[in-house]
């Protein structure tokens, strides 16, 4: 058989980098098995149940506000680590001082510490008898066992992906746009908000949708903090865990597909929204490499 | 606005950046501080912009002192090698920010904003691209943009550091003619930095040349150029040849070569070194007047002719260039023994140990060169 040499018009057309098709296909496959399949089983298991169950268990008041309470606190948490870890960064990044590198190093805790460590700990720091809860409780501020103290715990453990997110972005921003934003007259305050935050904003925005998507499937250092009292701080996460020790696979399952969907949505949402603050970038020249958020950090 | 810059030093880490530096610029005048790098010529601009704050000496604009004041506070318009134009910005809101970040009480209306912007567009030949985004500019077009951004608040003084360093050579040649014919339109006091010695005697009404933190020379394009003071300056605005000289009484002559190049020399009598550019030798038959050489080398590429030559005295090197049409060029041949003579050069003090190149040594330690006709 002779081999044709197909016209570029007809067929794929022959790239540079040679490999598309078996990588593509790799990468499809592993994926596949890493995390589509599994998902698939959930959705699977919540089929098992028809619309009306499902719409049954969702409708449940107490699996409402889980799911409420899960968004709500992981929201309100990635919104304080963006303002704080920005600061953080920038501190990292911008001035040397003694000690920079233990500091440096404990921001990675919260990634390598069991988050049940981290949640006893931190119920034992807020709880009405901790160091720091006995100084809270007599000013009415009740953090442990209540949506507060979530937030609190979702605070610590999104920290350093903003933080990290940032660091390089940060480093690579040149000293000299700053220069101009003083040279032509801008205050200090005014060239942060206007020159260096917009141009920042991408990997803020990364950082964000990482800090929230682990906020969203946290479970270890929740439950110690949250008191899980039904309807008030138990966090779906923990919900799906009851029905499942209830042995009510098919109501565990309708919780898991509605997190999932409505995790999905927001990434989405915010991946969007990260494009289009992208898009005075140049396409050819990489901006610097950031995580993709998507479906990233989803660990629950 | 004029500037006087006085007694300016400046230490990065023991290491002196400026040391002792005064300079005044007139109003109007369009000034480069040329020299290699590690020369602190970017040092002093950036002390003149308020980037950096010198540790002693003083910086006046219009003899109103400058020097306790922040770079926002001066009113500079300052250009950098690489643009640094806001990424996130159009054209438009880049040139716009000076004015858009000032106080409500001294900001223009935002039309008046925007109509100024669209006219200093027009100033720099970009009208119609207001919309766009820096990346989707060619650097000459950056730069430009940077310039009429600088331009926009109305500045003091201009200053431009390296602004065309990141261009190609022929994008670099066609800003370089745009921006003088900007700066006789405009009239703003401008200094800029280069290491490129033809851009700043194309461009400057001034030359200031710096190295090691000193200037060396200050002047018009043609008193640096035909009267360098220091065999820095004679070396680095173009070729030379050096030679080993030697003033006895009032004779200045070649070791081993018969004839005095120079019987009423100024200089005290010793060893000097003979500073000379190839376009300054010429070669003759011999039995003319001049210094007996032997030519070793002949490259012809175009309209010049280069040629090495040895001094058949004492061995020493030299390049000559001639135009191709002259009418010693023809006598240019490998071998030949002509005559050599110096149309033009320049004596300084001999530098100690002939080794050591005459940039290596500090140009205090100098006098004034003599300028002698063979």
């Amino acid at each position: 058989m002779r081999s044709v040499v197909a016209p570029p018009a007809a067929g794929r057309p022959r790239s540079a980098l040679p490999g598309f098709g078996l990588s593509l296909g790799f990468a499809i496959t592993y994926l596949s098995l890493i995390v589509l399949i599994p998902l698939a089983g959930v959705f699977t298991k919540a089929a098992g149940l028809g619309w009306d169950g499902l719409w049954q268990v969702l409708g449940e008041p107490r699996v409402l506000s889980a799911l409420k309470l899960s968004f709500g606190t992981a929201f309100v948490a990635a919104c304080v680590n963006a303002v704080f870890g920005t600061l953080v960064a920038w501190v990292f990044v911008r001035y040397e001082f003694p000690g920079k590198r233990l500091f440096d190093a404990t921001i990675d805790l919260p990634f390598a510490l069991p988050t049940a460590v981290a949640g006893i700990a931190l119920t034992a720091l807020y709880a009405g008898n901790g160091w720091i809860g006995q100084w809270l409780e007599p000013a009415g501020i009740k953090i442990a066992f209540t949506p507060l103290g979530i937030v609190v715990a979702l605070t610590f453990v999104g920290l350093p992906f903003v933080v990290r997110t940032l660091e390089p972005v940060l480093r690579d921003a040149e000293k000299e746009l700053e220069e101009a934003a003083a040279s032509l007259g801008a205050t200090r305050w005014q060239t942060v908000t206007r020159v260096i935050l917009p141009a920042v904003l991408p990997a803020l925005v990364t950082g964000f949708a990482l800090a929230f998507a682990r906020g969203v499937g946290e479970y270890g250092s929740v439950i110690f903090i949250a008191g899980n009292l039904p309807q008030v701080s138990e966090i779906a996460p923990l919900l799906i865990i009851i029905k499942l020790e209830e042995l009510n696979y098919g109501g565990a399952a309708a919780v898991a597909v509605a997190m999932l969907v409505i995790s999905f949505t927001l990434l989405l949402a915010i991946n969007t929204l990260q494009a289009w603050s992208n898009r005075h970038r140049q396409r050819s020249r990489a901006a610097p490499a950031l995580p993709h958020p998507v479906l990233q950090g989803e660990g629950s | 606005m004029d500037i006087q810059i006085r007694n300016i030093h400046k230490q990065f880490a023991g290491f002196p950046a400026l040391d002792d530096v005064s300079l005044a610029v007139g109003s109007g005048e369009l000034i480069a501080l040329l020299g290699p790098s590690g020369s602190g010529k970017t040092t002093l601009l950036r002390i003149i912009a308020g980037l950096e704050f010198p540790d002693r000496g003083q910086i006046l604009f219009g003899g109103e002192d400058m020097s306790r004041r922040a770079v926002r506070e001066r009113n500079i318009g300052f250009v950098f090698q690489h643009y640094a134009l806001f990424k996130h910005m159009t054209v438009l809101d880049n040139i716009a920010f000076g004015l858009t970040v000032r106080r409500r009480a001294l900001r223009p209306a935002p039309a008046a904003i925007r109509a100024k912007a669209l006219e200093l567009l027009e100033l720099v030949q970009l009208g119609g691209l207001e919309q766009r985004y820096p990346h989707q500019l060619s650097g000459g077009q950056k730069q430009r943009v940077a310039l009429a951004r600088a331009l926009a608040i109305d500045p003091r003084v201009l200053l431009l550091d390296e602004p065309f360093g990141a261009l190609d050579a022929k994008v670099r040649k066609d800003l370089r003619r745009w921006l003088r014919e900007l700066h006789q339109q405009t009239g703003y006091t401008t200094v800029f930095v280069t290491h490129d010695q033809e851009e700043a005697l194309e461009l400057a009404d001034r030359v200031v040349i710096m190295n090691r933190g000193r200037i060396e020379q200050v002047g018009t394009v043609d008193d640096v150029y035909e009267t360098p003071r220091t065999p820095f300056v004679f070396d680095f605005l173009g070729d030379s040849n050096v030679l080993d000289a030697e003033v006895r009484g009032r004779e200045l002559r070649l070791p081993g070569a018969g004839e005095a190049l120079v019987t009423d020399s100024i200089h005290p009598a010793g060893p000097v070194d003979l500073y000379v550019r190839p376009g300054d030798l010429r070669l003759a038959e011999p039995g003319r007047a001049g210094i007996d050489v032997r030519v070793t080398e002949v490259q012809r590429t175009g309209p010049i002719v280069r040629a090495s030559a040895d001094l058949v005295a004492n061995g020493s090197v030299v390049s000559i260039e001639l135009p191709h049409l002259h009418h010693d060029a023809p006598a240019f041949r490998v071998g030949a023994q002509l005559r050599l003579r110096m149309m033009q050069f320049s004596v300084y003090p001999a530098a100690r140990g002939s080794q050591t190149g005459p940039t290596q040594t500090p140009a205090r330690e100098r006098e004034p060169g003599q300028r002698g006709r063979g």
